[in-house]
């Protein structure tokens, strides 16, 4: 167990340095580089240019540049946002709260009714229901998301005017629990679609699974009731391989996120990261990317362990 | 008539079954893929022949046409903030939206398949190191990754293709990888190299072929996955760029027009959702066709 663990955190550490060369040199190997915000403006001279590449050191080589980031990086020194000069830790740590709370939100409904409807398709396979949740599933994943909201939009804050169009909270107002969670409202709903429609997906197809097998039938056999059957052999089996799904689901779910953040202006490190591309923001760019994907890796590499953890079949080595 | 096709005859009924008609007889007993191959094929047509349907040029602007709600002076589906006929431009819109997921998926799919043949073919350190880069890629939400992207790169039908395609390879080429993988210990491939055939002839003729159906099943479903991306891109502002139209760029403004013209915002949506929607169920009927083992589709 201890060298798989081991050789785990190894193998993330490997692929989070491979990550960082990919983003940095995606950023650094575009047309004009991490300068070009500054060549855009008319008031710029040429040797004003200069001088600022000089001074953020973007006329190292490449190699050098990186080195100098990764150093940083690993010290906690992420650099400083071009736009105002902040820390891009503190930028970013800035955001983590509102995208949590989104994100949270979504995948415990999310995670709720789809389990619900995953376990009702798959006791009764082929019937209407299993039909129709199917169906819906599928055309719930092709939604894109932003048009959801979008439509969310339309009908709760437009027609019906039951709920807020964007924001966290009422501006200018004090916080208030009620009034944040008014809000939460549409932003969470929008991003939860597509993840029930995963959800209820996985849980069906592994349910199908579980009740196939011999134990299922012994159980029924002996003359345990229906819903036992169900909740207490099935289900506990059939959620095991689910713990997966919470880390392998991480990259789109911060994709979701970061559609419905900018459609519900909602502050979180998606739209940070929309308004930093507007603004050429290196060094937030650079650190939002490392940021996700740190926490993508981290995500699978926990659900695995867990996932170890809980099914005494499973060997880690 | 010669004896042995005369003793043929008798022999014909035995016959197995063709291959070709049982996946086709098992297609067609999957309803909502074939419903949505219908769906494809009408939407291509409308995307093919969106110049010659008597709806008008898509970028003809008309003032006076301004937010004309649908079936008013003319437009069934209304017309936009520049009294632009909304059906036009769907269709227009439909050809780049359509062009760039067939496209991304080829790309993707020629990606994927070398690099997934590659790690199967060499192993060890080779399949280890592009083990560890497609950890890398997947560790990347797509959206940061491919705006981060498109934001830098002069936007095209082209540079949109391509990034997506860099973007999405990662999925068919782990799949190439294991089926190549479990194929290789076979006894056909045992019997082949005994048989003395060289190590790229066993991978062309005797692997390849046999990843056909898992390609093609991968292949249908990253087309949805690449309408999809264009559209966010799109939408977001860092992909086709106005006044050609696609879908997702066809929603760039509609929230500021929701309370006067809705149906701007709703029918673009409603065409990438049936796209989308089709190209999954599509890739779905697919699997279960081409996969007798495979009896309940996940994720």
């Amino acid at each position: 167990m201890r060298q798989y663990l081991a050789r785990r955190v190894l193998q993330a550490a490997v692929v989070l340095g491979l990550v960082s060369l990919a983003g940095f040199s995606l950023l650094h190997l575009a047309p004009g580089g991490p300068a070009a915000i500054y060549a855009m403006s008319p008031t710029m001279a040429a040797e004003d240019l200069d001088r600022i590449t000089r001074e953020l050191g973007l006329d190292r080589p490449l190699h050098v540049q990186y080195l100098s980031w990764a150093r940083g990086f690993l010290t906690g020194n992420w650099g400083r946002s071009y736009r105002d000069g902040r820390l891009v830790l503190e930028v970013i740590t800035d955001r983590v709260p509102a995208t949590t709370v989104l994100m949270l939100s979504a995948f415990t409904v999310a995670v709720l009714l789809g389990l619900a409807a995953g376990i009702v398709s798959a006791v009764r396979q082929y019937s209407l229901f299993d039909h129709l949740a199917t169906s819906l599933a599928m055309v719930a994943l092709s939604i894109p998301t932003f048009w959801l909201g979008l439509m969310g939009i339309y009908v709760f804050a437009i027609l019906l005017r039951v709920l807020p169009p964007g924001n966290i909270g009422t501006v200018g107002a004090d916080f208030s629990l009620p009034d944040r969670l008014w809000h939460l409202v549409l932003p969470a709903g929008t991003l939860g679609v597509v993840m029930v429609a995963t959800w209820s997906r996985y849980t069906r197809a592994s349910m199908l699974e579980v009740i196939r097998a011999d134990y299922i039938r012994t159980a029924h056999a002996k003359g345990v009731a229906g819903g036992a059957v169900i909740f207490k052999h099935a289900l506990k089996n059939a959620l095991i391989p689910l713990v997966t799904l919470a880390g392998l689901q991480l990259p789109l779910v911060f994709s979701g996120a970061l559609v419905t953040e900018t459609i519900f202006t909602w502050p979180g490190m998606g739209r940070l990261f929309v308004d930093s591309i507007g603004y050429r923001d290196y060094p937030v760019l650079m650190g939002l990317l490392m940021f996700t994907a740190l926490l993508v890796v981290l995500g699978n590499l926990v659900a695995d362990l867990v996932y170890g953890a809980i099914d005494p079949r499973v060997r880690l080595a | 008539m010669s004896v042995a096709h005369a003793l043929d005859q008798p022999m014909a009924p035995a016959r197995p079954e063709r291959l070709s008609r049982i996946v086709l007889s098992r297609f067609l007993r999957h309803r909502p893929a074939v419903v949505s191959a219908v769906v494809i094929l009408l939407l291509g047509l409308s995307a093919a022949l969106a110049g010659h349907l008597g709806l008008g040029d898509p970028l003809h602007i008309q003032m006076s046409h301004r937010f004309a709600p649908p079936l008013a002076k003319g437009h069934l589906l209304g017309a936009d903030e520049l009294g632009r006929d909304v059906l036009s431009r769907l269709l227009h819109a439909g050809r780049i939206s359509l062009t760039v997921g067939l496209a991304a998926m080829a790309v993707t799919v020629v990606i994927g398949a070398a690099l997934g043949t590659v790690s199967a073919y060499f192993r060890g350190m080779v399949d280890a190191a592009l083990q560890r880069l497609t950890d890398a890629m997947l560790s990347f939400p797509p959206i940061y990754m491919l705006l981060a992207l498109a934001a830098f790169v002069r936007p095209s039908l082209g540079s949109m293709t391509a990034i997506i395609a860099a973007t999405s390879w990662m999925d068919i080429a782990r799949m190439v990888r294991g089926q190549m993988l479990s194929l290789r210990e076979q006894e056909f491939v045992v019997g082949a190299r005994g048989l003395g055939a060289s190590g790229a002839r066993i991978m062309a003729h005797h692997l390849l072929p046999n990843t056909v159906g898992i390609i093609a099943v991968a292949a249908t479903l990253s087309v949805a996955r690449a309408i999809l991306l264009e559209s966010y891109i799109s939408f977001l502002g860092y992909g086709i760029q106005p006044p050609l139209a696609s879908w997702g760029n066809m929603l760039n403004n509609a929230q500021s027009y929701f309370a006067s013209a809705p149906w701007v915002a709703i029918f673009p949506g409603v065409m990438i959702t049936l796209a989308v929607t089709s190209f999954n169920f599509l890739g779905d009927g697919l699997r279960d066709a081409l996969d007798p083992r495979h009896v309940e589709s996940r994720g």
